[in-house]
């Protein structure tokens, strides 16, 4: 991430922010940064950019950093966020429309053969196809 | 109480223990099930763009044999299955356009679903609806003296929507122990996240997750952990062990599906529960408080 | 034929761009009935008025028409005019064209000829207009104040200062309000009830304030400068005439409850007064708790009182009077903490609210002003402030600002830290409100000099872990989320209206707003002033503001009560429904639609009578009347008639 960034009202309304928006239906601007989102969130620790920066990022228009990010995968779709937030945005629709950003641009994220080995064999389908369907499809 | 029953994939499989049990509680109860002749995996994570409908096929078929059973009401006792049965029909129903689009995906299909002629419903509700005092009276071991943490994870409660009970303070799981005679161990960390299918490629989360899940049932008094997620069964279960290898100090606690539990004291039959299937093993804990 | 003038304003161009105003003046200089037409950039303007009634004297108008914006606006600007030049005001008529026309059309060709059609139809109306006086109401000069909060003390001391009287009524056995409980108070620290009681003295001595307390509003009737209220009191059990306050009835019962204005912290007895300083300082019996009243045994107080002023059979008691005008001050409740399942509250007896947190720190409270958290007494050294608690919130709580918690949370961890030395103060922010005067000093002070650490973020939890409450949130500001193993938690819980307002504002026929505030008749330019006439806000009633604020707004309000009372009589407006005796069979239909018991048969006449002091003008009568005898005055059926004609013509 550079330090100094350039905001333009371009930038703000790219197609990029348009099309997160078809994909999620959420209104982004409705957030005021209270940061209950990442407050609550069980994974938050584990992110590079918290989801409340996440919602502050897609408002600026930042969506080329925010498809680089690895936050939407360490996202576990919990839905606690969006229970949390007191403006009602659904932080966890953003999340899903970030990683579909991605995957839709025909690029998987999750590659079968990293799983380990060990690991796989005792997991149950669920979590197999869970994350299947959060970063493959 | 006729209703129709959706398994799902993983209680044909690993969770055995819980489609058994289950199953045991309610007859027990009184309630019978019909499973559906014909169900497909309901995709596990409800998809949730707004523009992408194929995601949504996999639900509706479900639904669509599911009203084709006569029913009423759908019986999905895994929560994933609960939540993204429950999330697509909020998704379609009184959307004419969308459930058109969906049908011309559908060749095998010829029933029209509408979104509300199949009402999802999870156990606990279930057994709710069949009444606590009935549970009560079905109940033989009522001295066990069980100090029980109810974990409820995310699927039932989550989003507001579908929610079974108040998502930031739930009582439904401690009001139906209660009715079945255990002390009910109040633990902060009830209502989060195991860290669901990260497991797969993130597994620090989920040993992080479980930590503070476990740490804080163990904290506050619990002799065992209940629940209803096959994957959080899982993630809080097998990783346990995991943690303990790290680290000698982490106190560990045996993990039960609820059902298993109320069938337990019920006084229904231990070949039921599979306790093979446990990571950490409950037996110890259920001999001696005299419920095995 | 009358003579009508027509005055086009351009509006700037928030007519004359979207409406052909040449064309219309061509248009409809021919129109019936027009005698003279003219258009001006600015009509409401001092040239423009100017315009408008040199014109009514050379053209020797009858009667005119401004096509301009909303009557709302300006009717009484150009009715005033038109006074100055002799020609009765209810001949002078509004064309709306502007919101609805030029505003909502974008075609010119479009937007012109319905301006047109409009101004014809109101020429229409014109043209059978009638001249009208107003009606003559007397006014009484007696205001009765709702509520005995800061806001109804000063409201009622300011218009009693002014030599009328006042009925103060407050339904606690105390004047006071929540300022009472109050302990120092923000920016300047000082003790509240060092500040408030000589106020409640003086209302209580005032001798044009009568003080009912224990009372609350029963019914009304009437209308601004006339109204009937009756008022009731509750059976108190204690006849105040006897008793002289000395207090030995409290010593000796033996029954012991929560204290209220100790937010429960401390006990009171069941005959009580709310506090040392209360005004009037005589008790009640609290017959819900008093072991009397539940068991049949007892009478301890009534042995003791050496006045025999216990009174067991005291039952409930009604006064009527007639005011002229009401002042609404009932004040706020603090949203209780129960709601905030995620905060613990109501569970965890460290996690309290910021009125209770007030009793822990004044000097007058259960603990004498030392900081000691409810469950164990021990002196908090972590404590952590949550701010926006139930505010701000539209997906869960209120979805507005409570205005005064940014201040007095900053001033609880200042007063906690002048306190408990060697204590962290922690508060939890979104947003510092800090305007008013002293007030970003005050903030700032709080930062540098006593070392509140502000963390930028919602708490997202909040739990019992041992002794200690654990507080996880966030510091946005680093991007971190942080935990805080806390002591006592304080939640600056939203503030909404006291309960009861939905009823009392029926009662009143006055209108709240969806957050159950009481609505001003303009958020700007008639802050104190409701919608019915006669009936005046004040203080937190209206919207949640602190004590300055608060008494500024009830200075205002009691001017506004002075101003109606300046006059002996009140001009009520003559545009009513009357009845054309005529016409009019005695069916009595209008009377049962009437909304405002305007209407009574006269026997005698074996017709309808109007009080046109009471009628508002709704037009119900006028519709029910099946033979055309109810008629509003200036708006028969034959000027609306004519009137759609007109709009409706090639
Ligand atoms: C924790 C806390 C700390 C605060 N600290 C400060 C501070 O430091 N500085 C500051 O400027 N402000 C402070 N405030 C704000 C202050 O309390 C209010 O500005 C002030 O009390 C408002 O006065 P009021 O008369 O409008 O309302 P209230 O004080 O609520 O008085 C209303 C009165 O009306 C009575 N009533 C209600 N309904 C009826 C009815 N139907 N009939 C008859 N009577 C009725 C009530 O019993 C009450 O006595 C604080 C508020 C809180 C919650
Ligand atoms: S909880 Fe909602 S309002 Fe608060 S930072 Fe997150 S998205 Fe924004
Ligand atoms: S009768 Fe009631 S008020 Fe009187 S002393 Fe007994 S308990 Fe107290
Ligand atoms: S005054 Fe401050 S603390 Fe209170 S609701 Fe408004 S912003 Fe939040």
């Amino acid at each position: 991430m550079t330090k100094n960034k350039q905001i333009s009202s371009h930038r703000i309304s790219s197609e990029d922010v348009d099309q997160l928006k078809d994909i999620s239906g959420v209104n982004v601007y409705a957030c005021y940064q209270c940061g209950n989102c990442s407050s609550a969130c069980p994974a938050v620790e584990f992110m590079d950019i918290p989801p409340h920066q996440v919602i502050r990022m897609v408002q600026l228009g930042f969506i080329d950093e925010l498809v680089k990010s690895e936050t939407p995968w360490i996202c576990a779709a919990c839905i606690t966020c969006t229970v949390k937030c007191p403006r009602g945005v659904d932080i966890a629709r953003v999340m899903e429309g970030l990683r579909q950003l991605v995957l839709r641009s025909d690029f998987e994220h999750g590659n079968l053969c990293d799983i380990d080995e060990k690991l796989r064999k005792k997991l149950p389908q669920i979590a197999l196809i869970g994350n299947f369907r959060k970063t493959i499809l | 109480m006729q209703l129709s029953y959706y398994p799902g994939c993983t209680l044909k499989t690993d969770a055995k223990n819980f489609e058994k049990s289950a199953l045991a509680v309610l007859e027990h109860l009184g309630v019978s099930v019909d499973e559906l002749a014909d169900w497909y995996c309901c995709g596990v994570c409800f998809s949730q763009t707004r523009d992408n409908l194929m995601q949504q096929i996999a639900p509706v078929r479900t639904l669509v044999k599911a009203k084709e059973s006569g029913n009423r009401q759908l019986l999905a006792l895994c929560t994933m299955c609960y939540n993204t049965l429950k999330r697509s029909i909020e998704f379609i129903k009184d959307d004419a356009e969308k459930m058109e689009t969906i049908h011309q995906f559908m060749d095998l299909e010829t029933t029209q679903f509408y979104g509300n002629e199949v009402d999802v419903v999870d156990i606990l509700t279930l057994i709710k609806q069949i009444g606590l005092e009935k549970l009560k009276n079905s109940i033989v071991k009522t001295d066990a003296g069980l100090k029980i943490a109810s974990y409820y994870g995310c699927m039932l409660l989550r989003p507001k929507e579908i929610a079974i009970d108040s998502p930031d303070d739930p009582v439904i799981m401690e009001e139906i122990l209660a009715s079945a005679g255990c002390e009910n161990v109040y633990f902060p960390f009830r209502t989060e996240c195991c860290g669901s299918y990260q497991i797969v490629n993130e597994p620090e989360i989920v040993k992080d997750r479980t930590r503070k899940i476990v740490g804080s049932a163990v904290k506050n008094g619990a002799d065992l952990m209940v629940m209803l997620c096959p994957l959080c069964y899982f993630n809080l279960d097998e990783i346990q062990q995991d943690i303990q290898k790290e680290d000698k100090s982490f106190q560990t606690i045996p993990v039960l599906y609820i059902t298993q539990l109320l069938a337990l004291l019920m006084g229904l039959k231990p070949d039921i529960h599979d306790f093979s299937l446990h990571s950490i093993d409950p037996r110890p804990v259920l001999k001696m408080k005299g419920l095995l | 034929m009358k003579k009508i003038g027509v005055f086009v304003c351009h509006c700037g161009i928030n007519i004359a761009s979207t409406v052909d105003i040449p064309k219309l003046v061509e248009d409809l200089k021919n129109y019936p009935g027009v005698a003279y037409i003219q258009d001006y950039k600015y009509m409401c303007s001092d040239p423009g008025q100017t315009l408008v009634k040199e014109k009514i004297k050379s053209e020797k108008l009858d009667a005119i028409v401004v096509a301009a914006c909303s009557p709302t606006l300006h009717e009484n600007t150009f009715r005033m005019a038109v006074q100055t030049v002799d020609m009765n005001p209810y001949n002078c008529e509004i064309a709306n064209i502007r919101e609805q026309c030029s505003w909502v059309h974008k075609n010119i060709t479009e937007a012109t000829e319905k301006a047109k059609r409009i101004i014809k139809s109101v020429v229409e109306k014109a043209l059978l207009d009638e001249d009208l006086e107003p009606v003559k109401v007397p006014v009484t000069r007696k205001a009765l104040v709702l509520g005995g909060g800061i806001a109804g003390i000063q409201s009622a001391l300011s218009i009693a200062n002014s030599g009328y009287d006042v009925i103060l009524v407050e339904r606690q056995s105390s004047i006071g309000g929540r300022m009472a409980q109050l302990s120092e108070t923000f920016p300047t620290l000082d003790c509240s009830q060092c500040i408030l009681t000589p106020k409640m003295v003086d209302a209580g001595q005032h001798e044009n304030i009568r003080l009912m307390t224990y009372s609350e509003l029963e019914d009304i009737s009437g209308f601004v400068g006339n109204f009937k209220v009756k008022i009731k009191q509750k059976a108190k059990y204690v006849n105040w005439d006897k008793c002289t306050g000395c207090g030995l009835c409290i010593e000796k019962c033996p029954k012991k409850v929560p204290s209220e204005f100790d937010q429960g912290l401390g006990k009171r007895k069941a005959v009580y007064t709310p506090f040392p300083q209360a005004v009037p300082n005589k008790p009640v019996i609290d017959c819900e708790n008093c072991t009397y009243f539940k068991t049949g045994k007892c009478r301890l107080c009534e042995k003791v009182c050496p006045f025999d002023a216990i009174d067991f059979n005291e039952t409930e008691s009604f006064i009527e009077e007639e005011v002229g005008a009401i002042v609404v001050a009932t004040g706020y409740d603090v949203y209780p903490v129960l709601n905030m399942s995620e905060y613990g509250g109501g569970k965890i007896p460290d996690v309290i609210d910021g009125l209770t947190f007030e009793r822990i720190l004044s000097a007058s409270g259960p603990s004498g002003g030392e900081v000691r958290r409810p469950s164990d007494g021990k002196i908090p050294k972590e404590i952590v402030f949550i701010k926006c608690v139930g505010s701000r919130d539209p997906e869960n709580h209120y979805p507005y600002c409570s205005k005064i918690c940014c201040m007095y949370t900053t001033k609880h961890a200042m007063l906690y830290k002048h306190r408990v030395h060697d204590g962290q103060p922690y508060i939890f922010y979104m947003d510092v409100r800090a305007g008013g005067k002293g007030y970003e000093e005050f903030y700032q002070r709080a930062q540098e000099e006593d070392k509140v650490v502000f963390l930028r973020g919602k708490v997202s939890k909040v739990y019992q872990d041992d002794d200690k409450v654990v507080v996880c949130g966030i510091d946005t500001l680093s991007g971190s989320n942080v935990e805080i193993r806390a002591d006592l938690v304080v939640l600056a819980m939203a503030i909404r209206p006291s309960k009861g307002i939905e009823e009392l504002a029926q009662l009143l026929k006055i209108s709240i707003d969806q957050n159950g505030f009481l609505t001003e008749a303009h958020p700007k330019l008639r802050p104190v002033e409701s919608l019915s006439a006669g009936i005046y806000l004040a203080g937190c009633a209206q919207a949640p503001k602190d004590i300055p604020d608060t008494v500024a707004q009830a200075t205002a309000t009691a001017a506004m009560v002075l101003n109606l009372f300046s006059r002996e009589y009140l001009l009520h407006e003559p545009i009513i429904t009357g009845v054309d005796e005529e016409l009019c069979s005695g069916c009595g239909l209008c009377i049962a639609v009437c909304p405002y018991d305007a209407r009574k048969t006269n026997r005698e006449k074996g017709v309808v009578e109007v009080n046109e002091i009471l009628c508002e003008a709704c037009g119900a009568c006028a519709a029910a009347c099946p033979s055309g005898a109810a008629q509003q005055r200036n708006f028969t059926d034959t000027q609306f008639s004519n009137m759609v004609k007109a709009i409706l013509a090639e």
